[in-house]
């Protein structure tokens, strides 16, 4: 579903992925864990088509296409979403007008009419119930005043709505409490489908008790430096990321150590 | 500009008023760049110009044509003034209670408008004493010169069902004419009252000039909406120049809205006499093209323990400029004032400018008083957000330019307007007016 070859990207002088290939195919469940200033987010985000960032080198292929051909309308047309690690608040328009707007964009984007106004609110009284909520939340403005754990949750349910194929969540456990953390990772579970694939970006293992994934990769310096299976996190939550950056470091083959570094 | 000055009414009582005026206007003339009060808005144009006497009530205006600036309630107390004159026909006076006026100003001084002494007594107390002459030239020149406008009394002790709407239309007939109009709203101890002022034109590519001013007494605990609405042509100038005075426990809610002319100018000046009044203040500008927008406030809070709270909001694309400048007065009297301003400006094209400018001066030490202004373009990463969510750009822009402005419009009391602002704003946001 999705390849990503020798990937680079940059933040004004900075290059902060520093070739990642990556290859997630439908029905995986792919964690991305790394300690801060790793270049997991960014990886999140340039997925999306941020524009803070620039890509100055590889590829990435989404079900055949090539995504950085796309703008990030295009993308999420496509089939691509991005949970974000911080979501932006809009006053003034509210929570349903918002997904409506999104959900009939993807529509036209297949070729689809626009759907019932009714017919919406079904969809959206079934959707809440995946993140738990009534729907008082849909007349508020989009994450105005929401707290953290609300702001997640309401990714998840736009996630829910939306049914990306793919789905990345950016620290999404991040300030979350306990229970906020349960209802999103049993929200992300009841999303999961065989023909879909998730990529789940986390600093800590926790998140990983509720979603477990397929694979680990473990980010280091804008690198993929280590894959494995989901003891992996259980490895690095015990370990911290210390000696996978030494191991790294250590078992450097010349082509992955940056030229003068 | 002496041909403006024919065809005015002026009782005895008034004459004064009219003299002062033209006196101060004989005195300062127009004002020009290098007045600090009109430091970025050239009225050269106007200046320039030897406009003609407003035409007045011309044929072949209908009802339906009017419709568009209704908010779908014709049995609203509407005052139709065409051109600067007003017509009767157009208007809608049912079921005014019998206390109550709104009429023609130039009516009421002309006869008491029916109601005589009573009326003659309110004029007498009120027209020309609330907006002083030496307050702008355009002021001096409009009491000199003045034909008509609303007249709206609500006695103590009333409540106004219906919503008052005074219209002023600008036809095709009106090219190169200037038409000057003044406005005295007068609400009575614990009267309410919803107003709303709409400066409307039926030819979009029209030249004229209106120079206005409203005279507004909100007396003890008086509660008035008051709506201001300005879409003339974009070809149109537009001067005007509101003045409120509050008394204790009034409570005053203003929102202002300016999309037309190439230039326009608002002055709203509130004065709080006395302790536990309520001021809020809204606007929102939207301009495009060479449109040249200009809002100055000022709100003198003269006594203690008062709340004033102002947000005024633009929206600028192309060329176009906008002036902001808000002036808050806090005397060493009024302890305990709370007052906010905010001025928040949103550029949809690397051409448009904003000259933004709070200005609070304070006198007195225990008081809260805060001011913010903004200028900037749409934040990338709200646009990013919405893109993400499979919105196009284009649509992304209006979503949230929209959503920005729909922070004020949402603070119009009346529903009826609120949706017609919120209608006109998505209209020009999508291109279509």
């Amino acid at each position: 579903m999705l390849e990503i070859r020798d990937l680079r990207a940059s933040a004004g002088d900075k290059e902060i992925l520093k070739g990642i290939s990556l290859t997630v195919n439908a029905g995986e469940v792919h964690a991305i864990m790394g300690p801060n200033g790793s270049g997991k987010s960014t990886l999140a985000q340039v997925l999306a088509g941020h524009p803070a960032y620039e890509v100055t080198g590889g590829q990435i292929l989404f079900e055949g296409q090539d995504l950085l051909e796309l703008e990030p309308e295009a993308r999420a047309q496509a089939g691509l979403f991005l949970a974000f690690q911080y979501p932006v608040e809009i006053p003034g328009v509210s929570n349903a007008y918002f997904l409506r707007a999104a959900y009939n964009e993807l529509r036209k984007a297949r070729g689809e009419e626009e759907i019932d106004p009714m017919d919406f609110m079904d969809l959206l009284e079934e959707k809440l119930q995946v993140v738990e909520w009534g729907p008082d939340i849909m007349s508020r403005a989009v994450n105005s005043g929401f707290s953290g754990g609300e702001k997640k949750r309401n990714e998840i349910l736009q996630m829910a709505v939306l049914e990306p194929k793919l789905a990345i969540l950016d620290e999404t456990d991040s300030g979350l409490d306990i229970d906020a953390l349960r209802i999103v990772a049993a929200g992300v579970n009841k999303l999961k489908r065989p023909d879909h694939a998730t990529i789940v970006v986390t600093h800590y293992q926790r998140l990983l008790n509720y979603i477990v994934p397929d694979v680990v990769h473990v980010l280091a310096n804008g690198r993929i430096v280590k894959s494995g299976g989901k003891e992996l996190a259980l490895e690095l939550e015990a370990r911290g990321y210390d000696w996978i950056e030494e191991d790294a470091a250590a078992a450097g083959a010349p082509a992955q150590v940056e030229a003068g570094a | 500009m002496t041909d403006v000055l024919t065809e005015v009414v002026t009782p005895a009582w008034l004459e004064p008023v009219r003299r002062a005026g033209a006196e101060r206007f004989e005195q300062v003339g127009f004002p020009t760049t290098r007045d600090e009060e009109w430091r970025f808005t050239p009225v050269a144009p106007i200046a320039q110009t030897a406009w003609q006497p407003a035409p007045g009530v011309v044929e072949g205006v209908t009802r339906a044509q009017l419709e568009a600036f209704e908010f779908g309630h014709p049995e609203w107390h509407t005052l139709v003034f065409v051109n600067g004159a007003f017509s009767e026909a157009l208007s809608s006076m049912d079921a005014i209670p019998e206390t109550v006026r709104v009429a023609s100003l130039a009516e009421a001084l002309r006869d008491g408008s029916g109601n005589g002494p009573a009326d003659v007594a309110v004029l007498e107390a009120h027209l020309g004493r609330h907006a002083p002459v030496e307050a702008s030239p355009f002021v001096a020149l409009n009491a000199a010169a003045f034909r008509d406008g609303g007249f709206v009394h609500v006695p103590a002790g009333v409540e106004l069902e219906r919503p008052v709407h005074l219209v002023f239309v600008t036809t095709a007939e009106a090219e190169g004419t200037a038409a000057q109009l003044r406005n005295l709203i007068v609400l009575g101890r614990g009267a309410r009252a919803a107003v709303v002022e709409s400066y409307v034109s039926l030819a979009p590519e029209g030249r004229s000039f209106t120079n206005v001013v409203t005279e507004v007494v909100a007396d003890r605990a008086s509660w008035l909406e008051h709506t201001r609405l300005q879409r003339e042509a974009e070809r149109a100038y537009h001067v005007g120049f509101t003045h409120a005075d509050q008394q204790r426990d009034s409570h005053y809610r203003h929102f202002s809205m300016q999309m037309g002319g190439a230039l326009a100018r608002h002055n709203h000046h509130v004065r709080l006499n006395d302790e536990a009044i309520e001021t809020l203040m809204y606007g929102l500008y939207l301009t495009r093209g060479e449109q040249l927008v200009d809002n100055h406030t000022a709100i003198f809070h003269d006594q203690p323990n008062c709340n004033s709270w102002e947000v005024y909001k633009g929206i600028l694309d192309d060329r176009s400029r906008a002036v902001f400048n808000g002036k808050v007065f806090v005397q060493p009297a009024a302890q305990k004032t709370d007052a906010k301003q905010t001025n928040r400006n949103v550029l949809l094209s690397p051409g448009a400018s904003v000259d933004t400018k709070p200005q609070l001066e304070i006198f007195a030490d225990d008081v809260k008083c805060t001011h913010g202004a903004t200028v900037g373009f749409l934040d990338p990463v709200a646009l990013f957000y919405a893109k993400s969510r499979g919105i196009p750009a284009a649509e992304a822009q209006r979503l949230l330019t929209y959503a920005f402005a729909a922070e004020v419009v949402d603070e119009v009391a009346l529903e009826p307007v609120r949706a017609q602002l919120n209608r006109l704003v998505l209209a020009r946001l999508n291109g279509e007016a």
